[in-house]
């Protein structure tokens, strides 16, 4: 009975085709939602399909780019997501590695550290965004409250600020949440990276006399350099597409529209459904450009091993 | 213990079908599409969907209700739906422009012959018809009135700053404001989330600033909105604006809370402040009070709320008979009184209702009416969301940029336009 079985079974792993058809349901899934919708997207951003009522899908070429090209809230838009994808690359990674190197030798705790970093994480988008419009509210000085309202108490007055509610300075302050949000995700993907390198290096260089700062620089920082790059592009493409962190602190308000959050309005409040699958096609552009060499990275590293 | 996984596959596969069975309802169901969730509004609906469930039995009530900012996050789904053929029996949208890309679309029936056999051509004011019209069919069927130039005040508030009266013109206003901060209280509650209520406001300013013609001139190219009018509204607006609470982020329900705790003077708010109020335990004449917007006695600056039978709905037969419920007497004045607003019936009984709006249904007899822009009445949605883009870019730029602000105005025309 059991040789029978056995032999069965190295059968049909011997059989490539049905490897193939265990995967073919999530090929077909794969194709259909998600290349053939980008095709479809495609197709629409390229049509004069610009309202709900004109069903004219008839072949626009580059019309509806360059429309948004002249498009003062297309651009507003995108530069809103340049500041706030600097903001919040910056400073997620730097608070994040800050936090890994804190618990990096091993502290007394570093569970309970490590579970608190990353509690942030668990909390629903439009729960938090919630809490963090009523901490980053606008009111200065002594009607204050919020954030505003512990520097008034501190005799602070100087840090008292717009927040995201003023055109210069709305994005820095959007990526406040977002940055308290991720980082405790950042330091776990550095702490698994510094828990990678074995620590005969670190022996080997104090015997040779090197100092800690210079162990950091010239040992460790040049092994993480893949958790970088890694942490870099989840940061990147979830900048990208931000939108339900926006939406929950300042809904569709101008001062902090961002591309996604200006599609959805071009597609569902204007119906211009052209143009709509135009911005689309530019936010899947934004995040191909920083995935893709990334991608051709990963493959060629794992055909060098 | 493989029973008990199995077991537990077929339960969560069994969840798996439950959860994505398809949300259209069986036959004998009438699925309703609004923005009513809370407070006021759902109660007045409930009032409304019990004399549906008492005429028709054997119908279900499905409530497809998506919440929130204006019913801007129910368009959102509403519109997706259309698209894919998959409308519900009955929706919710505001009267007047906000339909018209629906309309054009044609993905509404004409209702004009329910008009007649409902005999609602003759209770209806026929300025309203007027309205509703297009190219001699009607669309939808008006369920309320909703008045958006109210002045809403604190009396208590306002004794502390000397005021005892309503002032009676926009510049009268702005004297006031300034007697409310020379007492430390907010001349103006501006609600600044989402751009919306600031530029209710705005809306306001403008009809005051330029009178009912001009203000009507607006949305049909009569007047200009680079003239010179529309500059001197604008200087009016800022002015009000640089009297506002510093929050720059409440939601319009915050910014009322203003209102009623004294923490600020002036409100200009649709008459449903009025409700969320009283659902909240406050009283009309003591714990606030309302006059008619300054500078607009006399004009009646209305939104309704209206349903529709979208073509090729699951259950016609249902989504005519709950619009038959909309259209009746019975309908609206089960409706309305709980939701804060009046009756579109001339025939209503006056009794069940407060009286804010008692008075509000003199009014809306005899006044001049006007349409309300950002509630649907005067642009489309797309030209909506385009001035209220306009007026939020203005107000987060500390209402600085007036050329900013006109260019993003003629931007919201020409958008409607297009």
């Amino acid at each position: 009975m059991a040789a029978t079985t056995l032999i069965k079974q190295k059968k049909h792993i011997q059989n490539p085709w049905g490897g193939f058809f265990f995967v073919l349901p999530s090929i077909i899934a794969m194709a259909v939602f998600v290349y053939g919708m980008i095709g479809w997207t495609l197709k629409f951003s390229f049509s004069n399909r610009t309202s709900a009522w004109k069903k004219d899908n008839s072949f626009a070429g580059f019309a509806r780019y360059t429309e948004l090209l002249q498009d003062p809230e297309f651009t507003h838009a995108f530069s809103n997501l340049l500041k706030f994808t600097i903001v919040f690359m910056v400073g997620t990674m730097i608070s994040g590695l800050i936090m890994a190197l804190l618990l990096e030798k091993g502290i007394k705790g570093e569970g309970f550290f490590r579970s608190t970093y990353l509690y942030p994480m668990a909390i629903s988008f439009i729960a938090m965004g919630t809490s963090w419009r009523w901490l980053m509210d606008s009111a200065q000085g002594p009607k204050a409250t919020g954030l505003n309202l512990i520097f008034e108490k501190m005799h602070l007055t100087f840090l008292e600020n717009a927040w995201y509610t003023s055109i210069k300075s709305s994005m820095f302050a959007m990526a406040l949440p977002a940055i308290w949000q991720m980082s405790g995700y950042v330091m776990a993907l550095f702490l698994a990276g510094f828990r990678g390198i074995p620590d005969d290096l670190r022996e080997a260089a104090r015997v040779d006399g090197a100092s800690e700062y210079k162990i950091y620089r010239h040992i460790l920082f040049p092994q993480l350099s893949p958790t970088f790059l890694t942490i870099l592009i989840i940061l990147g493409h979830i900048s990208m597409k931000v939108f339900d962190l926006i939406y929950g602190i300042a809904s569709k308000g101008y001062v902090t529209k961002v591309l996604a959050i200006y599609m959805w309005q071009v597609i569902f409040d204007f119906q211009n459904y052209a143009k709509g699958a135009a911005i689309a096609v530019v936010i899947l552009v934004l995040i191909a450009v920083v995935v893709i060499p990334y991608l051709i990275y990963v493959s060629k590293t794992e055909e060098a091993k | 213990m493989l029973k008990k996984s199995k077991l537990v596959v077929a339960l969560a596969a069994v969840a798996l079908v439950a959860s994505t069975a398809p949300a259209a309802p069986a036959a004998g169901n009438l699925e309703i599409f609004t923005w009513w969730a809370s407070g006021g509004e759902a109660l007045g609906l409930a009032g409304m969907t019990t004399e549906f469930t008492n005429k028709n039995p054997d119908t279900t009530f499905v409530n497809a209700s998506v919440a929130g900012a204006a019913g801007t996050n129910a368009k959102g789904v509403l519109v997706s739906r259309m698209e894919a053929g998959n409308p519900p029996d009955t929706f919710q949208a505001h009267a007047g422009a906000e339909l018209s890309s629906y309309v054009k679309a044609g993905q509404l029936e004409d209702l004009t012959s329910l008009y007649k056999s409902e005999g609602w051509d003759k209770v209806f004011p026929a300025d309203l018809i007027k309205t509703l019209t297009t190219k001699g069919k009607i669309y939808s069927v008006p369920v309320n009135i909703h008045r958006a130039n109210v002045l809403w005040w604190n009396p208590a508030a306002a004794k502390k700053a000397g005021i005892t009266k309503a002032p009676a013109s926009l510049d009268a206003m702005i004297l006031d404001l300034a007697k409310f901060k020379k007492v430390g209280i907010d001349g103006m509650a501006l609600a600044g989330q989402g751009d919306w209520a600031i530029a209710h406001l705005f809306d306001y300013v403008l009809l005051a600033s330029m009178g009912p013609d001009k203000f009507n001139g607006l949305w049909n190219g009569g007047t200009k909105w680079d003239s010179a009018d529309v500059k001197t509204a604008i200087r009016k607006f800022a002015t009000i604006l640089s009297y506002g609470n510093a929050s720059k982020s409440l939601d319009w329900p915050d910014a009322g809370k203003l209102i009623t705790t004294g923490k600020a003077g002036f409100f200009i708010m649709g008459d449903w402040a009025s409700s969320q109020w009283q659902s909240e335990g406050l009283v009309l004449g003591k714990d606030y009070t309302w006059a008619a917007g300054p500078g607009t006695n006399g004009v009646y600056q209305w939104l309704s709320d209206s349903f529709t039978l979208p073509k090729g709905a699951p259950n016609r037969a249902a989504g005519i008979a709950w619009l038959k419920v909309c259209g009746s007497l019975a309908g609206q004045d089960a409706f309305n009184p709980k939701k804060g607003s009046i009756a579109v019936r001339k025939d209503s009984d006056a009794k069940l209702y407060d009286s804010y709006l008692q008075a509000a249904m003199k009014s809306w007899k005899v006044d001049r009416l006007v349409g309300s822009t950002v509630h649907g009445v005067n642009y489309g949605n797309a030209g909506m969301s385009a001035y209220d883009s306009a007026v939020g870019k203005f107000y987060a730029g500390d209402a600085k940029d007036s050329k900013g602000l006109v260019k993003g105005l003629v931007a919201a025309y020409k958008t409607n336009n297009a």
